[in-house]
Formats: C-alpha cells, sequence, structure tokens
C-alpha cells in the first residue's frame, strides 16, 4: 500500500562469507496456467546472509523459495547462483515442511541420501548427525522419532553436502513453541560456523526477526518491504528492539 | 503358555473327531478316524507316491506364480510409472479381470489339452491378477514428497526407483502376493481335481474311484499345510522387509 514503507539494504553492507552463495534473481516472474504468483522480483542476496521470507499465505512465498531452490522452472527472468544460471542444484538444498524422510531407511541412512556415493560417505554422514545431537539415534527408523527429532535428521541430511545456499519452507511450522525455539537455535549455531546463504520462508514474524539478517515481505506477488534486522546475535526472546521490527512488518502485513 | 493356546482348540477337533469314529458315531465311508488317516499318509509317505505327489504339485505351483507373478509385478510397475503405458494397458487388462479365470478351463483344456501347459497357464493367469493391481496401487501410492525430496537431493532415475518407489509400494506388493498365494492354490486344486495324470489334486481324484476316504482326506490335508507353509513364509518375508513400518513391528 505505502510505497515509502519500503526500505532498501545495501548489499555492501553486508561482510560476506567464503562458504555461502551468492544469489541474484532478476525480474523472475511465474505463472500456474493463467495466474500470476511472481510479479518479476528483483533481488539480491550476498554470500552467507540469512534471509527471512514472510507474507500472507498465497502471497508466492513458497513459490519463489522452490524456485531458488531449482524445484521448479521460473515462466520468466533469470536466478543466478554465484554467478551461473545452471548447474547449481548440487550446492543448494533444500529443507521442507514435512521432515521427508525415507521411513524404510534408518536414520543414519536418511543422512546419506544427501551425500553423493564416497566411500567416506557413511562417516560424513556420523559426522552430521553429531552435529545435530541425534549420534545415539542412528540405528532407530525415522517412526519411533518425534517432530523435532525428525526435523534435525532432515537439517542433518541437508547439511551434509556442504551446501553454499540452504533453502527452508516453512520447517519449524509444525512444531511446538519449545523445540521450535530449540531449532531456532540449531540452525542459528550451524549457520553462523558453516557460512552458508540462507533463506527460511515463514509466517511467523517473530522467527524470522529471531534468525533473519534482512527480512523481506511479499505481497502479491512483489517484494513490498525490504528490512535489514541489524541486532546482535545470540538474539533474546522479548528483545524491544526486535519487537519494533515485528510490529512494522505485521502492520504492513495487517495493512493497518 | 501363548504359543500352546492356538494349538488347543485343534486338538480338542482331533480328540473329539477320534473318539467319534471309535464310538461309532462317524461311518469311516464318510469320515475315516485320524489315526486311519495318520496310516494312510504314513503309507503313501512310504511308497515315495506322496513326495513325488507333492513335488509335482508343489513345481506347478510355483512356476506359474513365478510367471503370472513376474508378469503381473513388471505391468504394475510400467503402469504404476508411466502414464502412457497405463492409458495403454489398463483398462483392457481390467476388463479381462472381471473373466473368473477357472471359466476358461473348457477353452484351456481345448488348447493345452491336459498336459503341464493347461496348469501352468491358469495359475499363473489366476495369480496376476492381484499382483499386478496391489503392484500397480502401491506405485500409485507412494509418497509425492517423498518423490519430490529425491529429485531435489539429487537421486539418479535408478536410485529414486531402487529406493523411494520400491520400498513404498512393497506393502502393497506384500498384500498383493498373499492374495495371489491363495489363489495360486485354489487354482491349482481345481485344475488338478478336473484334469491331471499326477499331483496331489490327481492323488485324491485316483483314490475316489477306489473309495480310498482316507488317501482324499490326506490329500485335503496336504494343501492345506502348503497352503499355511506359503503363507509363514510370505509373512516371514514381510515381516523382515517391512521391520520399518510401525504396522508390522509387532506382528
Amino acid at each position: 500500500m505505502n510505497v515509502a514503507l519500503m526500505d532498501r539494504v545495501l548489499d555492501t553492507e553486508f561482510p560476506g562469507s567464503a562458504d555461502g552463495a551468492l544469489v541474484a534473481l532478476h525480474n523472475v516472474q511465474k505463472s500456474f496456467g493463467a495466474t500470476r504468483v511472481l510479479h518479476g522480483i528483483d533481488l539480491t542476496i550476498p554470500p552467507g546472509q540469512f534471509v527471512a521470507i514472510v507474507g500472507r499465505s498465497g502471497c508466492g512465498k513458497s513459490t519463489l523459495l522452490r524456485l531458488i531452490a531449482g524445484l521448479d522452472q521460473p515462466t520468466g527472468g533469470s536466478i543466478m547462483i554465484d554467478g551461473q544460471a545452471t548447474g547449481w542444484r548440487g550446492s543448494v538444498r533444500l529443507m521442507f515442511q514435512e521432515p521427508r524422510l525415507l521411513p524404510w531407511q534408518r536414520v543414519l541412512a536418511n543422512v546419506e541420501v544427501g551425500l553423493p556415493k564416497t566411500s567416506d560417505r557413511r562417516e560424513r554422514a556420523r559426522d552430521v548427525l553429531a552435529q545435530v545431537g541425534l549420534s545415539e539415534r542412528e540405528n532407530d527408523w525415522p517412526s519411533v522419532l518425534s517432530g523435532g527429532q525428525k526435523q534435525r535428521v532432515a537439517l542433518a541430511r541437508a547439511l551434509a553436502s556442504h551446501p553454499r545456499l540452504l533453502a527452508f519452507d516453512e520447517p519449524l511450522g509444525a512444531l511446538d513453541a519449545l523445540t521450535r525455539i530449540e531449532m531456532q537455535d540449531l540452525i542459528e549455531r550451524v549457520w553462523q560456523e558453516k557460512g552458508f546463504s540462507a533463506i527460511v520462508v515463514t509466517h511467523d514474524v517473530t522467527e524470522a526477526v529471531a534468525l533473519a539478517d534482512r527480512i523481506l515481505l511479499l505481497d502479491e506477488g512483489q517484494v513490498a518491504m525490504d528490512v535489514t534486522v541489524d541486532l546482535p546475535r545470540p538474539r533474546r526472546r522479548g528483545d524491544p528492539a526486535a519487537a519494533a521490527i515485528e510490529g512494522r512488518i505485521l502492520d504492513r502485513l495487517l495493512r493497518r | 503358555m501363548k504359543r500352546v493356546l492356538p494349538w488347543i482348540v485343534p486338538v480338542l477337533i482331533l480328540l473329539a473327531w477320534q473318539a467319534a469314529s471309535n464310538f461309532g458315531l462317524l461311518r469311516s465311508q464318510i469320515m475315516p478316524a485320524p489315526l486311519v488317516v495318520a496310516e494312510a499318509a504314513w503309507r503313501l509317505m512310504r511308497s515315495g507316491e506322496l513326495w513325488t505327489n507333492i513335488e509335482v504339485s508343489a513345481w506347478r505351483a510355483l512356476l506359474g506364480f513365478a510367471v503370472g507373478g513376474g508378469i503381473g509385478f513388471a505391468l504394475g510397475m510400467a503402469n504404476g510409472l508411466s502414464s502412457l503405458s497405463e492409458t495403454l494397458l489398463d483398462s483392457t487388462l481390467q476388463m479381462v479381470r472381471n473373466i473368473p479365470h477357472l471359466a476358461l478351463i473348457p477353452l484351456v483344456i481345448l488348447w493345452f489339452g491336459i498336459d503341464e501347459e493347461a496348469k501352468l497357464f491358469l495359475v499363473a493367469l489366476g495369480v496376476f491378477f492381484p499382483i499386478y493391481v496391489n503392484t500397480l496401487h502401491g506405485v500409485r501410492s507412494v509418497d509425492p514428497h517423498l518423490l519430490e525430496m529425491g529429485r531435489a537431493y539429487g537421486m539418479s532415475e535408478r536410485s529414486l526407483f531402487l529406493r523411494v518407489v520400491l520400498p513404498g509400494a512393497l506393502p502393497s506388493i506384500f498384500v498383493g502376493l498373499r492374495y495371489g498365494l491363495g489363489i495360486m492354490w485354489l487354482t491349482l486344486i481345481v485344475a488338478e481335481t478336473i484334469s491331471a495324470s499326477s499331483g496331489i489334486g490327481y492323488m485324491a481324484m485316483n483314490a475316489r474311484e477306489f473309495m480310498m476316504v482316507d488317501v482324499v482326506v490326506v490329500s485335503i490335508l496336504i494343501y492345506a499345510a502348503l497352503g499355511k507353509l506359503a503363507d509363514s513364509i510370505a509373512r516371514l518375508l514381510e515381516r523382515t522387509c517391512l521391520a520399518w513400518n510401525p504396522a508390522y513391528a509387532g506382528v
């Protein structure tokens, strides 16, 4: 509504990271039949930045994420990752809303799904399983794990191949409030350790403010707001500065 | 104690049956006593007649099952994975499925006589449909989310099939397998009873000619035992292959 609300972020402000991907979207459009979901998105994500995309349901945020993850093709425009238009599928990993573990494979084998077939595959899977704190569950079937544990295995699977870009599609939506906060802390920790670029789609503005360097508000297929969250980490929940940013975004979301 | 419980009722029935025969309540021409049946079984075993016939019947059953099940599995997979193949074949197969395969017996005898081919054809045809239908259903019901995950994580078509489609379809395939095993024995019994010169069904019909009721009962019991054996093997396989599935964990 109010275009004056649109913040601009200067990419040069961000320190950057050698292990993260540079994502550049130019006039990206996506239509499903006659329905236009994305109306020409321009966006640059510097390496190592943590971006949250918020918006009402149906605003196209998941569609955008699927395009960046390479699961769908844009109708128009271009997506460049590390300066390349193709061939980057292997350096991008997507974490889904549901854990999507193979129920017929044990936990360790599920983590191995994320790894190329090399001789040290098992060792690497064990390492990354240890990073999410589930070493002792490697021989369990997924069906005996709790929802939070399943998402941790899914996170390990996504992390295993050292992606340069990790995309999260509302991965914590189905978790209870406490498990959610634990998972947010875990995601923040591995992101700081590994330095990948991260994009998380969420409808939870609090979560966006807790995790992201930058928040994009998507409305009717366009970027309606681009907010930098310049708060020190780890962020304490209930911080007034965070609450102010959250309030501003919610106001725009609810069109107040 | 848990292991003994299921056997109490069968043992009681046997005892009652033996007692009824001993007190003359059951005429031996209608139903021979269990001990007489056991004696007949022993006699047939010693002469080797029983083993030869079991071998012949088991071979027919397994070969027919392998042929019919193999084709059913292959077509179920093909039609589940390719919509072109499904459009081309499925409606035809569904039409043929509505013909009871035993209704073809007169035709089959005309085609093959009473040779081995006739029995193999009938068993294969009977087994084909449950395996086909359940394999197709299994492939269709594989979670599309998992397929998408596999693709997003760079699985090749081959490993997608081996690690996602096949294990996902397996519970349904096992339903088809167990159903197919039932039809396998049923078809074989009918086929061997009507037209055969060897096998358990032939042994029973031959014994009827000479009023050897005990041998008839032995044949029926052998069929029951073979059917139970096949089902137990299928269940064991099911438990091993589907250990991941909580529905099968405690079975």
